[in-house]
């Protein structure tokens, strides 16, 4: 099969502002006096802790175990103490504080030693087992746990792999790619193997040649890739495609477009249609959990902007945003930080905020490198939005709605269908943030159906209690005329001894009554 | 002459025939009109509008025995929407509604057990059993208050319900305003 590449509607070309971070290898940070994770790292559930304050942890060491299937196991990202549990602020958008474990290292970074697996020895439970209890969540931003993604390992016909890293600034799964790109390419033929894939194409950008090269020569050295333009060697095909910039191909949806010409419809999952696509992140961490028994502890954050020292590095999970911009110069005009890209990033309210698996990069903005935005104008409904939209989602129907709070209307013009990339807000001439208003409409949306479910539990609830409150009445009303008809038969057949009994049963109740009023105790009520 | 009287005549039993059918087959039980207002009200079953549930209250107002604004927890928004429903004119309530989701919480250390809440809760969201310590299921409780009074030793309090990222909102955009002059 030759390779052939696909469109994806609309979509933008912004600035990329690659080059700033892109040039210096990866540096190591050093370690902080004090490290906090959180225990929810994950986009499904949170993690139960088993830890205790005063607890000796080792690097890797598990310290919050998965909650249900759906959950994903914290580990210690370096070897030291737990001197607290407590409540701290998390990298959300809300400024909402989440349980964390404190952390002081011991200096020493001893990792706890856990046996790795052999991928091609070991079982495919085994193996997904392994993701899960390494804490392995989709390292794009969304951190959906990887195990659930790799399903039931059948019906899958192809693995993307998400290097496209199209979102300005942002060059971690560049640098990732460009220097480790083996371990990259292992970490894909693992997922492979556990998604039952056929075949692995490997998505990146083109304004990134040296990871392409990087990759290309990864693959090929791993026995059996071919470029993009090779003839597909059956079984064992790596390709690794080569996707025009433009903002957003790395969404999942948008790449396996590119990439497959597969249009996900509304609401149906990339599994259903054969294709599962992970992040060129995830990747490596499933190879280094899996291969060296190193759990995920760490992530690669490019730090950029309005700082002297731009670049990516290896951050351990729970190091202040802080500590990270001040080891990175920030100037002293930074007026915030931005966690995640200038498009779909969020301001951080704290910059005490720690560094999570889904962090994959900050920004410290200035106002001379992102000027406040100009004041909102009405909207001419010039269409620009709905010409930039890659959902093909019409942005001002639904701005309108939103505005107006008229939810409905908005919910018919799919709204749950946008992936919040802001491209119709980047285009906007009238200035309008529309994706503000989307979230804003989402948030009320989801609370509203919360509410309707609420309300519905409690009216079945109401309902079946006056069922049952109504049928104990009849019961007992029933069980008491059954009593008395039993009772009106015996006598009516003379039934002396039914006589007999009533009048003994009346004598033996009768000191027992005086009793009780004699002295009448609160527990005999 | 005859003719058209045999007509007219047969036209009205046919029509009586297919009524009198309609009527016994496609009969509706209950008041329709009282199910689409009970789904309006939001299920609290605090019974404050006098009525001793949601259910009684909306057949009350179909009937047109009650008034459309005595729901407190669903507030202006909710008799706006009564109003809108049943064509009446809209009255206000008055009561602030925008504030957190509160459930009960029983104090353990407190409670003796006597097991009155759990025959006051109207959503049985109450669990515990004579002389044991009870506890409500949260996830259950609407925070109608009902527990509150015939508690004994007063050890249910309302609590709001903790913000998490789960239920956390954002916030309508600001809008700038112009300068003019």
């Amino acid at each position: 099969m030759i390779s052939r590449l696909f469109g994806f509607r609309g979509g933008i070309k912004p600035d990329s502002h690659k080059a700033e971070s892109s040039a210096a290898p990866i540096r190591p940070v050093p370690l902080p006096p004090r490290l906090v994770v959180p225990l929810i790292q994950s986009s499904r559930g949170s993690a139960r802790t088993i830890v205790t304050i005063g607890d000796k942890v080792l690097k890797g060491q598990c310290i919050g175990e998965a909650e249900g299937l759906a959950g994903t196991a914290i580990h210690a990202p370096t070897s030291g103490t737990v001197t607290k549990i407590g409540r701290y602020p998390m990298a959300h958008p809300s400024g909402l504080e989440s349980l964390a474990i404190v952390i002081e290292p011991d200096g020493e970074e001893r990792w706890i030693g856990t046996e790795p697996l052999e991928p091609a020895a070991a079982s495919r439970e085994e193996l997904i087992l392994r993701v899960q209890a390494s804490g392995i969540v989709g390292m794009g931003g969304a951190t959906f746990p990887s195990h659930l993604k790799l399903g039931k390992g059948a019906g899958i016909e192809t693995l993307v792999i998400n290097g496209a890293e199209c979102e300005p600034w942002i060059t971690c799964d560049d640098r990732l790619m460009r220097e480790r790109a083996a371990d990259v390419v292992a970490g894909a033929k693992i997922l492979r193997r556990l998604s039952g894939a056929r075949r692995i194409l490997i998505g990146i950008e083109d304004n990134k040649p040296e990871a392409i090269a990087a990759m290309t020569a990864a693959a090929r050295e791993s026995g059996i890739g071919k470029d993009a333009n090779a003839v597909d060697a059956g079984d064992d095909a790596i390709d690794i495609v080569t996707v025009p910039t433009r903002y957003p191909a790395g969404g999942e949806k948008q790449l396996i477009r590119a990439l497959t010409g597969i249009e996900l419809p509304a609401g149906r999952l990339a599994a259903d249609f054969g294709v599962q696509c992970f992040n060129v992140g995830t990747a490596h961490a499933v190879y280094r959990a899996l291969v060296h028994g190193e759990a995920m502890v760490s992530r690669i954050v490019t730090v950029t902007g309005n700082v002297e020292r731009p670049g990516n590095y290896e951050v351990l999970l729970g190091t202040p945003v802080s500590r990270l911009l001040a080891l990175c110069g920030a100037r002293p005009d930074t007026n915030r930080t931005l966690m995640g890209g200038p498009m779909m990033g969020f301001t951080l309210p704290s910059v005490e905020a720690p560094i999570t698996k889904g962090s994959n990069c900050l920004i410290a903005a200035s106002p001379t490198l992102f000027p406040p935005a100009p004041p909102e104008q009405p909207c001419i409904r010039c269409g620009s939005c709905a010409r930039a939209c890659p959902v093909g989602l019409h942005p001002f129907e639904l701005y309108w709605s939103s505005r107006a709070r008229r939810f409905d209307d908005a919910g018919k013009y799919h709204l749950f269908d946008c992936i919040e990339c802001g491209c119709c807000a980047y285009v906007c001439p009238a200035h309008i943030p529309l994706i503000d208003y989307f979230r804003f409409a989402k948030s009320e949306i989801r609370a509203r159906d919360e509410e309707r479910r609420a309300a519905d539990q409690a009216r079945t609830r109401f309902a079946s209690r006056l069922a049952r409150l109504e049928r104990e009445k009849a019961e007992k009303a029933a069980r008491l005329a059954a009593r008395a008809a039993e009772t009106r038969a015996g006598l009516a057949a003379g039934d002396a001894a039914l006589v007999a009994a009533a009048v003994e049963r009346t004598r033996a109740q009768a000191p027992a009554a005086a009793n009780d009023k004699a002295a009448p105790t609160p527990e005999a009520g | 002459m005859l003719a058209a009287l045999l007509v007219m005549t047969g036209i009205a039993l046919a029509l009586g025939a297919a009524l009198g059918y309609a009527a016994f087959h496609f009969k509706v039980e209950g008041n329709p009109l009282a199910g689409q207002i009970d789904a309006i009200l939001p299920q609290t079953q605090c019974a404050q509008c006098g009525y001793p549930g949601c259910k009684p209250y909306a057949e009350a107002v179909a009937k047109g025995e009650a008034e459309i604004n005595l729901c407190t927890p669903g507030g202006d928004d909710g008799v706006r929407k009564l109003a809108e429903l049943l064509g009446r004119e809209f009255k206000p309530r008055g009561t602030p509604v925008e504030k957190l989701k509160t459930v009960a919480l029983i104090d353990e250390q407190t409670c003796i057990g006597c097991t009155l809440c759990i025959q006051a809760c109207p959503v049985d969201a109450i669990v515990g059993s004579a002389k044991q310590m009870h506890t409500v299921v949260s996830r259950i409780c609407t925070g109608c208050e009902l527990c509150l009074p015939p508690c004994p030793v007063d050890c249910i309090a309302l609590v709001e319900e903790p913000r998490t990222p789960q239920n956390w909102r954002w916030k309508y955009p600001a809008t700038g305003l112009k300068v003019v002059a």
